[in-house]
């Protein structure tokens, strides 16, 4: 057991809080799984709704093979088993915004099977087991703040291709989930089934909490809480609900199974509904559809479409790039972040683009609330500026300033030195010059350098710096410097 | 000229391609023998006027290639039609109007027929007697009182008694052949995946199958020829060749092997029907057809197990109907209460008890022991047609244990009125095709009907064997117009 578990502690007691995910994410796909609706998000309401997603009577699903192939590719991606056979059931319970009065799912056998995400732990690196991806319909919308008398829905959304990704109990921390959602959410974008968008619901998750006394292995009542839509959100509805599973075991009481809600304004947990009043759903293979079937072949196909994925594209920047596993981490687990990576590295040196990116590039996305994507400097120019100081035309302190230029605008270094006259002096008879004007203004600190004050160095390459506007080589005023004192 | 409205279709047909008749002739005629007519309560929605425009539509700019050449044709309520009121017989869909075609009426309109009505059934299709229909039941041209058999009993009824020169019903477990053989007419219920399913109001989607319902055997293969396509818009449609079933029609059936089910032979069955069965087999071998007594071992389960399954697959297919989105809706406190009151006033007793049934035995604890099980039965009965198939060509069984009953004579016992289907209900839970002819009277000259059963998509092989044996039955329906004097 490591020092660093996560464990909530309650009278001198130690708890261990078992975690497991159910993650719905949108298919990232420009029609419905059985319509041929759009799917477009922030369409006006009720736009995007065929006769079928609305349930008018006689209408039948048809599948939408892009979304199977989405499916199955998450599947690869999650290093999954996928199954040639898989089964639509309906799903029945009434609401307003459900038109069929069912949900078409997959329940018993689903598309995809058992499979593995690994999470970069700051110990190393941990599996997390996936349990079974199936693909199923959304739900359309139920607005209550509009009209102050009536519900209105929205069926936008009604029919949209979801798969929903059931992790084993294997997560241990909120940071986990963390790690665990980022990581899902980078294997989707990697693959382009999901965008992962968390403010537009294309990700959600509903998650699953139980507690056991440190050394236990047998799993406590687990609570479900639904729907929370956000890492921050999600980590401190587990926190919360740990916390009063663990009181509640330490007044001796039991806790009982139940779905809870998060109430992101008390930030608590509250029933939504116990163990007795949950739903019967009434499962049945829908006799609409036939059995989902596909073969050996159709499977290799979408093989053949997987990119590189963070995993092995990490382990790639190592051992090409000579990368840190740290830095190697940070880079890939963004698509956009690891291609603009690669983008720069196409003309410039690895090690100082690591940097960069890591560095100065993501500060000042912080610092603006930006994402890679919309990064106010290009990979492009970034890359030249790079150049700039490994062929030591500007010193590293010179490439900040042009570099805070470039934010502004995202404009050609090379244009900004010219401009500027930011170039660096690298001809050592100008600096020769420069370093013999520095030491004759200053005799006396000469005199007490060479009287063994070494100290003093610095205070010469800062007057040399200071009379070149910093253009000076520090590199070349070191050595000069240094003949000059010592010769 | 024979009388027109005795014509059958193809006559009709030939009559038009010929020049010797109008599509506005015909169709005048019928409406005006349909508004005469009203009695039977065959219609729920009339579209007279758009029909005789229609027919001089196609009068002006006649396209005699077509199969059905300004044909008037009332269809069943549970077809969807475009801007035509489509209800399904029920309450919830009063004023339902669709904004959509189901793929078999479109498929009669492009073949040139025009639609002169929709026609009454039982309440979504369930019933065997057309008593449960929101719009009140309908009555067999047969008999004053007398029930035309269901679900597709406006169709049976209309057809009967000539307000339609043919029509179409669906068949979920009977709704087809039970009605034609109540009412002395040829209904055929094809293949499932032969006819698709889009925009028919769904019953029980693993059974549902449309067909058509004629006066004989001829006008059905004609019928199923333009009915039946494969239609990517229902996935459980099947991609087949589909043969020109009219032209195809073999009259001679020498050598055929028909199969003769002892299981069929059911207690309560009436000994009107045990001869009539008899005179079938007798009619067979006049054809020179070879008859082989066969074993369904099964049988006896096929209407428990039918009564497991459709109902599950209508209880979920009929949570559409809410109250939010179509259809009736009636005002309620809260969401729950509202739909509890739209679905207690908006369906009727047999659709809730049908509901009822399919959402108890889909619920958890229960759906092992019903749901599963009978659809183990489904396959067993699935595996004695098929193997009965691997010695003969088709079967033959009478389609109903006895003929027509009076108006309200079963209402209240629902089990008798399940037994009306055990002899067509089989067919539909192995997806096979089977056609009722009318074979006889009983001894109230009711008509009583046979069923031809065939192997999967073949069609053209009981069709065959309906048509000789139709020729040797020579079977006539006699009605005296009792309803119009």
């Amino acid at each position: 057991m490591s020092k660093d578990q996560y464990l909530i502690e309650k009278n001198g007691n130690k708890y261990e809080v078992i975690i497991g995910l159910e993650v719905h994410a949108q298919v990232l796909s420009d029609s419905k799984l059985f319509s041929t609706s759009a799917t477009k998000f922030g369409s006006e309401p009720n736009t995007q709704v065929s006769l079928v997603d609305a349930a008018f009577p006689g209408m039948l699903p048809v599948i939408n093979e892009f979304c199977v192939r989405q499916a199955v590719k998450t599947g690869i991606g999650l290093n999954a088993k996928i199954n040639k056979k898989s089964i639509f059931d309906r799903k029945n319970y009434f609401y307003a915004d459900l038109p069929q009065g069912y949900q078409i799912s997959q329940y018993k056998d689903p598309i995809v099977g058992e499979g593995t995400v690994v999470l970069d732990l700051p110990s190393g690196p941990k599996t997390i087991g996936i349990e079974r991806l199936h693909l199923e319909q959304d739900a359309g919308k139920s607005i209550h703040d509009i009209d102050p008398t009536s519900t209105l829905v929205d069926l936008n959304r009604s029919g949209v291709a979801l798969m929903e990704i059931v992790s084993k109990p294997d997560l241990r921390s909120p940071e986990e989930v963390n790690l665990y959602i980022k990581k899902l959410r980078s294997i989707m974008r990697y693959l382009g089934t999901c965008d992962g968008n968390m403010q537009e619901g294309s990700l959600r998750a509903d998650v699953n909490v139980s507690v056991r006394k440190v050394g236990s292995d047998k799993l406590g009542t687990r609570c479900e809480i639904k729907n929370v839509n956000s890492i921050k959100f999600m980590q401190m509805a587990i926190e919360y609900e740990a916390n009063r599973q663990a009181e509640l075991l330490e007044e001796g009481n039991a806790v009982d199974q139940e779905t809870r809600l998060f109430d992101t304004k008390k930030n608590k947990t509250r029933p939504m509904r116990s163990k007795e009043d949950a739903h019967d759903y009434r499962y049945f293979p829908d006799p609409d559809l036939l059995p989902l079937e596909f073969d050996d072949q159709f499977i290799e196909n979408i093989k053949k479409e997987i990119p590189e994925l963070p995993d092995q594209k990490k382990n790639r920047f190592i051992e090409k790039f000579k990368l840190s596993p740290y830095e190697a981490t940070i880079l890939v687990s963004d698509l956009d972040t690891s291609k603009f990576f690669e983008k720069v590295i196409e003309k410039s040196d690895v090690k100082l683009s690591a940097n960069w990116i890591t560095g100065e590039l993501f500060a000042l996305l912080n610092e603006n609330n930006l994402e890679i994507a919309e990064s106010p400097i290009s990979p492009e120019n970034l890359s030249k500026l790079i150049n700039l100081i490994s062929n030591g035309t500007i010193s590293g302190k010179i490439a900040k300033t042009i570099f805070e230029i470039m934010s502004k605008e995202d404009k050609d270094p090379n244009i900004i030195v010219e401009e500027k006259g930011l170039k660096q002096e690298s001809d050592p008879k100008a600096l020769e010059d420069l370093i013999q004007k520095v030491l004759n203004s200053n005799e006396d600190k000469v005199n007490e350098y060479k009287s063994g004050k070494d100290k003093l160095f610095g205070f010469f390459v800062g007057q040399v710096m200071k009379e070149s506007k910093g253009k000076g080589n520090p590199q070349m005023i070191n050595k000069i410097l240094k003949d000059k004192l010592n010769g | 000229m024979a009388n027109l409205i005795d014509l059958t279709l193809s006559d009709l047909v030939n009559k038009v391609k010929s020049k010797e008749i109008s599509s506005k002739e015909i169709t005048s005629t019928y409406i005006d023998r349909s508004k005469q007519s009203k009695k039977l309560n065959a219609y729920v929605e009339e579209t007279f006027d758009r029909a005789l425009k229609s027919s001089e539509k196609f009068d002006t700019k006649p396209d005699f290639k077509k199969k059905l050449p300004g044909i008037p044709l009332a269809v069943k309520d549970l077809f969807c039609t475009k801007n035509v009121k489509t209800t399904a017989s029920s309450k919830i869909l009063e004023n339902f109007i669709p904004s959509y075609e189901s793929t078999v009426t479109e498929n009669l309109w492009n073949e040139g027929a025009i639609l002169i009505g929709k026609l009454n059934c039982d309440e979504f299709a369930m019933g065997s007697s057309n008593e449960t229909s929101h719009f009140g039941n309908v009555i067999s041209p047969i008999d004053d009182n007398l029930v035309p058999g269901g679900s597709s009993g406006g169709s049976a009824s209309a057809l009967a008694a000539k307000l339609t020169p043919a029509t179409i019903g669906t068949d979920t477990g009977g709704s087809i052949r039970q009605p034609a053989s109540f009412t002395g007419i040829v209904g055929l219920k094809p293949t499932y995946g032969s006819c698709s399913r889009y925009g028919i109001v769904a019953f029980a989607s693993s059974l549902d199958q449309a067909g058509p319902m004629t006066r004989d055997v001829k006008d059905c293969a004609l019928m199923l020829e333009v009915m039946s396509s494969f239609d990517p818009k229902d996935s459980t449609s099947i991609n087949f060749k589909r043969p020109n079933y009219s032209s195809n029609l073999n009259i001679n059936i020498k050598g055929k092997k028909i199969g003769i089910p002892k299981e069929y032979r059911v207690d309560g069955m009436t000994s009107e029907i045990e001869k009539l069965w008899e005179k079938g087999k007798n009619y067979l071998k006049d054809c020179g057809a070879e008859i082989i007594d066969i074993s369904l071992p099964h049988t006896n389960y096929a209407l428990p197990a039918y009564y497991i399954v459709a109902p599950a697959e209508a209880s979920s297919n009929l949570a559409r109907y809410d109250g939010v989105k179509y259809g009736f809706r009636a005002d309620g406190e809260n969401l729950i209460d509202m739909y509890e009151k739209t679905r207690s006033q908006g369906f009727g007793d047999e659709v809730k008890r049908r509901i009822m049934i399919g959402t108890y035995v889909l619920s958890s604890g229960y759906y092992d022991a019903y749901y599963l099980k009978a659809q183990k039965v489904r396959k067993l009965i699935k595996n004695d047609f098929d193997n009965a198939f691997n010695k003969v060509d088709a079967i033959l069984t009478p389609s109903t244990p006895s003929s027509a009953f009076k108006i309200g004579d079963k209402k209240d016992d629902p089990v008798s009125m399940y037994l009306n289907d055990i002899f067509t209900v089989p067919v539909n839970l192995a997806g096979l095709p089977g056609i009722s002819i009318p074979a006889g009277l009983d001894k109230n000259n009711y008509p009583l009907g046979l069923q031809i059963i065939g192997k999967p998509f073949d069609e053209q092989g009981i069709l065959d064997i309906a048509y000789s044996m139709e020729e040797k039955i020579n079977f006539k329906l006699k009605t005296n117009d009792w309803w119009i004097k």
